[in-house]
């Protein structure tokens, strides 16, 4: 953990790890005994045993696609052969209900060929039913939302969090992968202007991609879209508007590699790459199949866990944390971290004492001091209108240099949520009003 | 497989490990090089006024914790910095009783009913030392406060002298003297050195903000370099008034403070500068012998204002 220094006039600056020039090997997992799948359900959707294609004790075999039984674009894809065990509701963050698929892996994997049949087949259709289940490819989606049309990709070979490594390893060690899912791109996106975005350190590996390439410097949170929008692109995206509203689609080099590799050999990726940080700090580069059960890589890896101790999905400072290790390495995980309990820093009850600490560092200029005040007071509407709530990009540097630990990123969010919760609601109603 | 217990909770993971206590207990330090000399000076009498106003203070933010069942906050140390700086501006002579109405007064009626750290609005310290001067003046007539006293330097407090008698009283006051402490005045006000020394150290340690004092001083120096060139004969020089009264610990230690003071870039410059034109003002124009204290309430009164001048957020369209 990056402590203030001694010195505390200065700003602190939090540096993203820049991956070590000599490859590391990833550790590979091997196939556990049981794999666990989350399949995301609509919201408001009651889960009865109808509602899927499947039951327990189907056999499933790798490469199968495994959907609701009504109309949904969501699924996901079994990187295993085996036997349904068990189906359970699992609700994850802000409330958002999934579907707990496990697995009982079988001897004999048997490998499923729907995709192969259609490979030559290279559509956004085909990505769509195939392919967003696959590392980091769930953002596929956007590039057929007829609704926003996309006239920039940014391809990003940058890790958003700290000490985080993954896709700098993928744009290293499998640039022809990224380099074939570049040429599907343009092919079936029919977007004329894609840019690379990487480290400096990388920019001798990105130039062979033959298309635009921009550096980003490693100190976070540069490598977050709006600041990348700001900063190299020179566009400021307004408030509440997304990338996607503005045109641009950003994808990582993992699921750019994971395209290529996907349509080159006519198979579903299944292998999730991420970064493992230990509790030391250290990491390493860990190899998993989609589903994986945590608990089986600290084993594999030798990490041992106590009580009270933290397992978090994701960097220091955007990741969340999860009480189980039985959760699975979903299609996003880029990171999986683990953290002593000596080492847990908790929040305090303790109001703002106004010492400007969140004021300075915050990137996006956001009245985070005033802001606040009035999150604390569940003043939502206010606090958006009033002190740019929806300016914020969320990087959790408030929190992280806050005096009096007040948990400001979760205020942030939570009242992004509910504000979010609130007008989807509206429009809902409005619909009904218009339906009679 | 056994079943662990794990923690969870939101992001950001890493903290890097500032708190209030460690703010508050630094400042204090900061505190001590000032005190140092007022100890020297003035004897045993300053640790007595220390030691009293310092744990009145945290009892008075205890009873209150108590009174209003509000979880205790006197750990964080915000009530000891309270009674430091508060027995700082007093002279060493103040009675018992001065010292513990003067940390009710900051820590119940400045702090506490305002709900505590981070919600008052003036500086508490600033609060009691202004209703005590207006309630009990004789006690900060640190000419008759410390009339007792045999010091080796002048003994006069050069505020006075100059309201009193007009510069030609203050000619035999050395710049150099001054800063080393050696006049009258508040038990760890006069030492200007060592207020500057902990000052310095503050801002290297980011605890406070060097936009705030530096403004004061230079809102002092300008205002009463303006008054000087106008009438050297009837207003001092402005290094004069730097190194004398509040000056220097009202721009180090009473402006700075947290919860009263701006935190964006352009508003703790115009506070800071307001407060010092204001000083001088007050000083030169006002009937009271030193104005630091109410022109930083006043700063602290229009400071909320002021900080809505801010820069524009990203991707803000207004």
């Amino acid at each position: 953990m990056i402590k203030k220094s001694f010195i505390g006039m200065a700003k602190p600056q939090l540096l993203c790890e820049a991956l070590e020039s000599v490859l590391p090997e990833p550790e590979k997992i091997s196939i556990s005994a049981r794999a666990t799948f989350l399949l995301k359900m609509p919201h408001g959707q009651s889960v009865g045993k109808s509602s899927f294609s499947f039951e327990e004790g189907d056999k499933v075999i790798t490469g199968q696609k495994l959907a609701l039984a009504a109309k949904s674009n969501e699924y996901i894809v079994s990187s295993v052969t085996g036997k349904i065990s068990s189906i359970k509701p699992f609700e994850g963050n802000f409330g958002q209900m999934y579907t707990a698929i496990s697995i009982e892996t079988a001897q004999k994997e048997e490998k499923d060929k729907g995709f192969k049949q259609t490979v030559k087949n290279v559509t956004l259709e085909n990505i769509n039913k195939y392919l967003l289940n696959s590392p980091g490819c769930s953002s596929l989606g956007i590039l057929s939302d007829s609704a926003k049309p996309i006239n920039t990709i940014i391809i990003s070979g940058m890790d958003k969090d700290l000490l985080v490594t993954t896709n700098q390893y993928i744009l290293k060690s499998d640039i022809n992968a990224v380099k074939k899912g570049i040429k599907i791109l343009k092919e079936i996106s029919g977007v004329g202007k894609i840019l690379v975005a990487v480290p400096p350190h990388l920019m001798d590996e990105a130039s062979v991609l033959n298309v635009r390439v921009k550096t980003v410097g490693l100190d976070y949170p540069a490598a977050f879209p709006e600041l990348f929008m700001k900063n190299v692109l020179g566009t400021v995206l307004p408030a509440e508007k997304s990338c996607e509203d503005a045109g641009v689609c950003f994808l990582s080099c993992e699921s750019v590699a994971c395209l290529g590799n996907a349509f080159e050999k006519g198979e579903i990726p299944v292998e999730k790459t991420f970064t493992f940080i230990k509790k030391d700090g250290s990491n390493v580069l860990v190899s998993a199949k989609i589903g994986t059960p945590l608990v089986d890589i600290f084993r594999e890896l030798g990490v041992s866990l106590r009580d009270k101790d933290r397992i978090i999905i994701g960097g220091p400072m955007t990741g969340f944390a999860v009480y189980s290790e039985d959760y699975p390495v979903m299609p996003d995980t880029d990171a999986v971290m683990v953290q002593d309990s000596a080492d847990v820093s908790y929040a305090s009850d303790y109001p703002c004492i106004n010492c400007g600490e969140c004021i300075r560092i915050c990137p996006a200029d956001v009245p985070v001091n005033m802001l606040v005040r009035l999150l604390e007071a569940e003043l939502y509407d206010e606090a958006a209108e009033q002190y740019d709530l929806h300016s914020c990009i969320e990087c959790g540097l408030c929190s992280y240099v806050c005096t009096a630990r007040i948990p400001i990123f979760q205020y942030i969010r939570l009242a992004k949520h509910e504000l979010a919760c609130t007008r989807s609601g509206e429009n809902h109603s409005a619909e009904e009003k218009n339906a009679k | 497989m056994q079943n662990r217990q794990f923690i969870v909770s939101h992001a950001p993971f890493w903290h890097n490990g500032s708190k209030i206590s460690s703010r508050s207990y630094n400042t204090v330090i900061a505190a001590i090089p000032a005190l140092l000399l007022g100890f020297f000076h003035y004897g045993s009498p300053v640790v007595g006024v220390l030691a009293l106003s310092i744990s009145s203070a945290m009892i008075w933010e205890l009873i209150m914790n108590l009174i209003t069942r509000r979880p205790l906050t006197i750990g964080d140390g915000n009530a000891a910095l309270t009674g430091t700086v508060f027995a700082m501006l007093l002279p060493a002579t103040s009675p018992w009783w001065l010292v513990i109405t003067g940390t009710f007064f900051a820590v119940v009626i400045g702090k506490q009913i305002f709900g505590g750290i981070g919600s008052n609005a003036f500086n508490p310290v600033v609060v009691a030392v202004a209703i005590l001067m207006v309630s009990w003046k004789d006690f900060f007539d640190f000419n008759e406060a410390l009339l007792n006293y045999d010091f080796e330097f002048i003994a006069a407090y050069p505020l006075a002298e100059l309201k009193h008698f007009g510069t030609s009283a203050i000619t035999s006051f050395d710049t150099v003297d001054l800063l080393m402490g050696k006049q009258t005045g508040g038990m760890g006000a006069t030492f200007g050195l060592g207020i500057i020394i902990g000052g310095i150290y503050l801002i290297i340690r980011g605890i406070i903000r060097w936009e705030i004092p530096v403004s004061f001083l230079a809102g002092v120096f300008i205002t009463a370099l303006l008054f000087n060139i106008s009438d050297p004969l009837k207003y001092a020089n402005p290094v004069f008034h730097i190194c004398t009264g509040y000056t220097l610990i009202g721009a180090f230690f009473l402006a700075t403070e947290d919860s009263s003071s701006p935190v964006n870039f352009v508003p703790m410059l115009a506070c800071g500068a307001f407060a010092g034109v204001m000083t001088v003002l007050i000083r030169n124009i006002g009937i009271y012998v030193d104005g630091v204290i109410y022109s930083i309430l006043i700063m602290n009164l229009i400071c909320p204002i002021i900080d809505k001048i801010r820069p524009k957020a990203l991707g803000k369209v207004v």
